[in-house]
């Protein structure tokens, strides 16, 4: 059987999928922004296998490329952001740190 | 092949002063300042100017990427403007919060780039990577004071709100391309032309997603959930810049995508739209009646604002785009005015956000009580004020467009709005008591950033004519 | 259409208030301090009085032209531009808006300079000043604008005016209550008028002649004729709209219920915004839109229905009422029912007339049981009063002459009008013979309660005490003679409009070019005559009613008031108890569905989190099944994280990002669902 375009789109899916639960049920706060990742990979691989299967160009490979730039400097500013947390409130657990409601 | 570079300039021109801010930061002393407001505000209007200098054109650059038509200048000149007001409002809050003055201002010019990027792209991924510079640079001002515990939870719940919602929107993207074979909008939309048949599940997928990143961006409901805590725990100049700019932004990239070149795409959703739009005004509405923070309560407002702009989107076409950039200029007025009058309320640690704080505040301090009650009434649709002219066109395009429905809820909305606007002058002028705020003399800037946006709350309803005439050629420059 | 005559100082009519009240405004405080309140004053009076003079210009400049070109216009800018919809700042001034800035401006004058004696004492003297004046240019703004869009800028100035002069007094937070209260009943007003302004802009402009203004839309009306929206007659769906409009600011059933609280702000303020001006602006947008609302029957039907039910309900409210000017509002709630009447039976001349002379008796009236209040250091109880007439004599023969007006004793204002009104009741062919004798028995109690009120507070013994007997004393002079000139005016005013057996009817030829000619009325002189004397019987015995019962006393009150197991008294006292239904209704109604609105906030996301962590459990727990031994780890993993976090979010509320998350989520999935099963 040939790896066509729907198995990587069904990888991104579940990958995605993945990330999607991560982000839900994890309280910690970097275990969150791990799903996040996940959700941008998903979408890097749907780009690369479009690009390769069906557009007829390279952009989506390069689009990748800038989505994982990206990533790297969310991350940046998500750690630092966890970074302050941790300092105030002494935890990184996302459901501790709930000062501000109605 | 030749790159034409002038549609940059004006973003050019405003990294380039974020970096001589940040440069500049590092061998000055603390006294001093002063000199990066001036730096910043001049590179601001040096980028305002060449977005002038460039008005009329209709250029592309990086194969047609970017696009550089009134449109995108309008938004140009209202982010620069957004991005000016902010700095001048948050001149004394970051001196009173010990909040790093350099790298806060670079932050805000940063922001400000990525706007311009999202209203300037003509390609989705684009309109992607300036959605998250500016983003990215948000996140950060949310949490840059360090001190208050509340700042780095706004930033914390921002940010991982934020990149999940970008997820979606980066995998909606996604799927877009699939569909289409590009990102860039006039191919998606030939190709859409040529053949509906070439995975359509994929391509409505694809636009869903894109529609809820853009709809946590303009906190639609029910994707607000983050706006109240993060509005009330950032630096107020930065809630503000946020109110505004980023939602002004989000608008922005929503009405390039879809007011024009894929408005077929759009006419799938007009009703889901159509309830997002209604839900947001409602939710936003009732909610901000029961608070009693006024910051809470100006969060919840800009909720209830946002679904008054969607009426625009819904409404699309001439009359829908041009009300919206119409409502975007009046609503940007008054919601400044209304943060700047929170501001001057603040006394060193000690914020001053409650109603109870605004007490007997028209006694005090007539003038700050008078402004404060012009952009009360003008968010409630007083005429003649630019609240009143801007929902009035909003209304109007829901009813050209037949969407009377829309506009009676929309007007029930501002009805109920009265509620809670009122109650800030009825403490203002009817009670005694509450915080003092801060003198006249220490804070000329701030003072100039209200009554900036007096005169725009004022100049916007009683002389519309020429700001109206502006969005309509911004808005049909896309045509 | 003939082309109007430009002038260029109809602006300053208009504007000269706004001046004195941004003068003051801004600078008051201060020049009260420094200088004295004479420069406040000079500052707020002298604009209405020259605006008074250009009326008198524009007025005889209307008089100088021939009956049908009596048309006066200033365009200012051009303010609102959009596609088919063009909305100037223009003023003009015709016949109707002529009588109307007359009222406005000449009354106004007089309670201004009145302003001056009775506010001296108040240290916010500059603050009253500048909204007195606002006040003014936003009714002015009102009736003499030439479009729909700019008569709701002065709408809504009047009624922020309203509330922050009912409110005036703060520091009682009864006053705030009342200007609060005033505010939003008016706010649900306005939401019908701007309704209304938009339907008749949609439907004009669906036969593509969109447009505000009120010529045009006088012009383009008749294309109207026929089109429908929900099967009902957009013309009809228009002007009920509208009147709904007019119940806020006119104090209509079921809008009514602010102008009785509104009587918390001082009495010049109740006198000129709660009497004689603003409360009118209903009854002059009708007689404005009269030829969409002749259009429109069943509106005409519900206008004149719930005129006079108003007029009725608020004169048998204001029977029993002891606050001396709760009684003066109920009346005025009553006599603007009158003028709905005859609105609503197309006599909208009639209707105007009434208003002129109302504007004279009440504003008489208010500003009379002002100087009682004034003179008893504020009391406003009226049983407690009595035998002012010694005290007070000029208050007491202007009140009087005004009491003789509203109650119609011919030869005065308020005869003139309310006979022209009951009769076109009668003849017009909208009208019928039950709306006159619902307006007669109005009359009837109309006379009772304001000898009543006469013979309470002017004859008998006084029942004030000691203290405030010996400080009973006359009003000053710059209250007095504005109290003389409006007496003169309740009896004068009426001679203009004489009934047509009496001769010609000035009022109704000047206001002909307008208003169209009245009905032909289908009675003869003898008729009008035979209901007249009727009706001046009706308002006599009332009258004796009155004079046997309060000053003769020789019927007892209780007699009366014990009917029907005191069930009656107790309704009307209460007045009908509708504050408490409306306080259960609404306010309870909103401030409920603001608390159902948190509440789903904060339960809606525990119940999806519940929801989904189940959900998840359930699938995690099948999965288990099929691997229970392969992955077994993992999945039990997977489920215990998810119920644990479950467990924990069923305890939170919001404030926790994951609860926003699943939200988001959950919001998507039935977005995915509604759109896979109703539109793909």
């Amino acid at each position: 059987m040939a790896i066509g375009l729907t198995h990587y789109l069904v990888l991104g899916a579940i990958l995605f999928s993945l990330g999607l639960y991560t982000v839900l049920t994890r309280r910690n706060a970097i275990s969150v922004l791990m799903g996040v990742e996940l959700i941008l990979n998903s979408a890097n691989i749907n780009y690369v296998a479009f690009s390769h299967f069906s557009s007829g160009n390279v952009d989506g490979q390069i689009y990748a490329i800038f989505v994982i730039m990206l990533a790297a400097a969310e991350a940046a500013v998500g750690l630092a952001i966890v970074l302050a947390i941790f300092q105030l409130f002494h935890t990184i657990d996302v459901g501790a740190v709930e000062t501000l409601k109605e | 092949m030749e790159t034409n570079l002038a549609p940059l300039l004006p973003s050019a021109e405003v990294v380039l002063t974020a970096l001589s801010v940040l440069l500049l930061d590092l061998f000055i002393r603390k006294d001093e300042k002063g000199l990066l407001v001036w730096i910043s505000l001049i590179g601001l209007a040096l980028a305002g100017g060449m977005a002038l200098f460039l008005w009329g054109s209709h250029e592309g650059a990086f194969q047609d990427s970017i696009l550089l038509d009134d449109f995108a200048l309008f938004f140009t000149e209202l982010f620069l403007g957004a991005a000016a007001i902010t700095i001048l409002s948050s001149v004394h809050y970051v001196r009173e919060t010990n909040i790093h003055e350099g790298e806060f201002y670079a932050l805000v010019l940063l922001s400000t780039f990525g706007m311009i990027l999202m209203a300037a792209a003509n390609d989705l991924i684009l309109f992607f990577l300036g959605l998250e510079t500016m983003s990215i640079g948000v996140y950060i001002l949310t949490g840059m004071w360090r001190e208050r515990s509340q700042a780095s939870e706004a930033a914390m719940k921002y940010f991982l709100i934020g990149a999940f919602a970008t997820g979606f929107l980066l995998y909606g993207i996604a799927l877009i391309y699939g569909a289409a074979g590009s990102t860039h909008l006039g191919r998606i939309a030939s190709a859409l032309g040529q053949t509906k048949s070439h995975g359509s599940i994929i391509l409505s997928a694809g636009v869903f997603l894109l529609f809820v990143g853009l709809a946590f961006k303009v906190a639609a409901v029910p994707f607000h959930f983050w706006v109240p805590d993060v509005y009330d725990g950032a630096p107020t100049p930065v809630s503000a810049f946020m109110a505004v700019a980023v939602k002004a932004a989000a608008f922005a990239g929503w009405a390039r995508i879809f007011l024009y070149q894929l408005s077929p795409l759009q006419s799938e959703w007009t009703l889901p739209l159509k309830a997002l739009a209604i839900l947001t005004m409602t939710v936003g509405n009732l909610l901000a009646i029961s608070q009693s923070s006024v910051k809470r309560m100006l969060a919840y407002s800009s909720i209830a604002h946002a679904g008054y702009l969607l009426i625009a989107l819904v409404a699309g076409g001439e009359s829908g785009g041009q009300a919206l950039l119409f409502y975007l200029l009046s609503y940007a007025a008054m919601t400044f005015g209304a943060f700047g009058v929170l501001i001057a309320l603040k006394e060193g640690e000690n914020d001053h956000e409650a109603y109870s704080d605004f007490a007997g505040l028209g006694f005090k301090r007539p003038f700050l009580g008078m402004a404060m009650s012009l952009f009360m009434l003008s968010l409630a649709g007083f005429p003649p004020l630019a609240g009143f002219t801007g929902k009035f066109y909003l209304f109007r395009s829901a009813v050209v467009a037949g969407h009377i429905d829309l506009a009676i809820i929309g007007a029930l909305n501002s009805l109920l709005s009265v509620v809670y606007y009122l109650r800030v002058i009825v403490m203002m002028y009817m009670e005694e008591g509450g915080a003092e705020g801060k003198p006249f003399a220490r804070a000329p800037y701030l003072y100039l950033a209200i009554a900036i946006a007096v005169l725009g709350t004022v100049y916007l309803g009683v002389l519309p004519a020429p700001a109206l005439d502006l969005s309509r050629i911004s808005f049909i420059s896309l045509h | 259409m003939e082309h109007p005559i430009q002038t260029d100082y109809l602006r300053w009519i208009v504007l000269l208030p706004l001046l004195g009240a941004g003068w003051n405004g801004l600078l008051g405080a201060q020049l009260q301090k420094r200088v004295g309140k004479w420069l406040v004053s000079l500052f707020a009076c002298a604009p209405v009085v020259f605006s008074f003079l250009l009326s008198l210009a524009a007025f005889f400049g209307l008089l100088a032209l021939k009956p049908e070109e009596r048309f006066l216009t200033d365009r200012v800018y051009a303010w609102l531009s959009l596609g088919s919809l063009h909305v100037d700042v223009a003023f003009w001034v015709d016949p109707l808006s002529a009588v109307m800035i007359l009222v406005v401006t000449g009354i106004g004058g007089l309670i201004h300079i009145y302003s001056i004696g009775y506010m001296h004492e108040d240290r916010s003297y500059w603050r009253y000043f500048a909204f007195l004046n606002l006040f003014t240019f936003a009714m002015l703004l009102l009736v003499t604008a030439d479009n729909l869009l700019l008569m709701f800028i002065g709408w809504e100035g009047v009624g922020l005016c309203s509330y922050a002069l009912i409110g005036f007094w703060y520091q009682d937070h009864v006053n705030t209550r009342a200007g609060n209260k005033a505010f939003i009943v008016n706010r649900v007003g306005d939401f019908g008028f701007i309704l209304g302004i938009f339907l008749i802009f949609w439907s004009l402009d669906q036969q593509g002649h969109g447009t505000v203004a009120f010529r045009e839309i006088a012009t383009f009306a008749s294309l109207l004729q026929g089109q429908e929206i929900w099967g009902i007659g957009v013309v009809t769906l228009a002007t009920l709209f509208l009147f709904l409009g007019a119940t806020g600011k006119s104090a209509q059933i079921p809008l009514y219920v602010w102008l009785p609280d509104a009587m918390q702000g001082p009495t010049p303020v109740s006198a000129l915004i709660h009497a004689a001006t603003m409360v009118t602006a209903g009854v002059y947008m009708i007689a404005r839109l009269n030829f969409l609302f002749s259009m429109a029957p069943v509106t005409l039907e519900v206008v004149a229905s719930v005129g006079v039910a108003t007029a009725l309900l608020a004169a048998t409210i204001a029977l029993t009422q002891t606050d001396i000017k709760r009684v003066l509002a109920y009346s005025t709630i009553s006599q603007l029912g009158y003028m709905f009447l005859a609105a609503g039976v197309a006599a909208y001349g009639a209707a105007i007339f009434h208003l002129m002379t109302h504007a004279f008796f009440k504003a008489c009236l208010f500003l009379g049981s002002g100087s009682v209040i004034h003179a008893m250091g504020g009391e406003q109880d009226m049983r407690k009063m009595g035998g002012l007439s010694r005290s007070l004599p000029w208050t007491f023969w202007t009140f009087t002459i005004a009491v003789l007006a509203i109650a119609g004793t011919p030869l005065t204002a308020g005869f003139f009008s309310k006979d022209e009104i009951l009769w076109q009741a009668f003849s017009s062919p909208h009208g019928s013979s039950w709306l006159w004798l619902l307006g007669v028995a109005g009359a009837g109690m109309t006379a009772f309660y304001m000898f009543r009120q006469l013979f309470l507070v002017f004859f008998g013994e006084c029942r004030a005490d000691h203290h405030v007997q010996e400080h009973l004393h006359e009003s000053p002079k710059v209250m007095t003679l504005p109290l003389v000139v409006l007496a003169v005016g309740s009896i004068a005013a009426g001679w203009i409009g004489l009934p047509g057996i009496f001769g010609p009817n000035l009022f109704a030829q000047w206001l002909e070019p307008v208003l169209g000619a009245a009905h032909e009325a289908h009675g003869s002189g003898a008729a009008e005559g035979t209901l007249m004397v009727f009706s001046v019987g009706v308002a006599a015995f009332g009258f004796y009613l009155a004079y046997l019962i309060y000053y003769r006393r020789a019927l007892a009150p209780e007699h009366f008031s014990s009917l029907a197991g005191g069930l009656l008294y107790r309704l009307s006292y209460n007045k009908y108890y509708i504050d408490e239904i409306y306080q259960f209704v609404f306010i309870r109604g909103t401030l409920l569905l603001a608390r159902i609105g948190v509440w789903i906030d904060q339960y809606i996301i525990d119940f999806i989190v519940d929801g989904s962590a189940r959900t998840t459990a359930l699938v995690s727990w099948v999965n288990g099944l099929f691997d229970n031994y392969v992955i077994d780890g993992i999945v039990n993993q997977l489920a215990d994280s998810t119920f644990a976090a479950g467990d924990k979010f069923r305890k939170v509320q919001t404030g926790n990002i994951n609860s926003y998350l699943y939200v988001i989520l959950g919001a998507v999935i039935v977005a995915i669902i509604v759109k896979l099963r109703y539109w793909s």
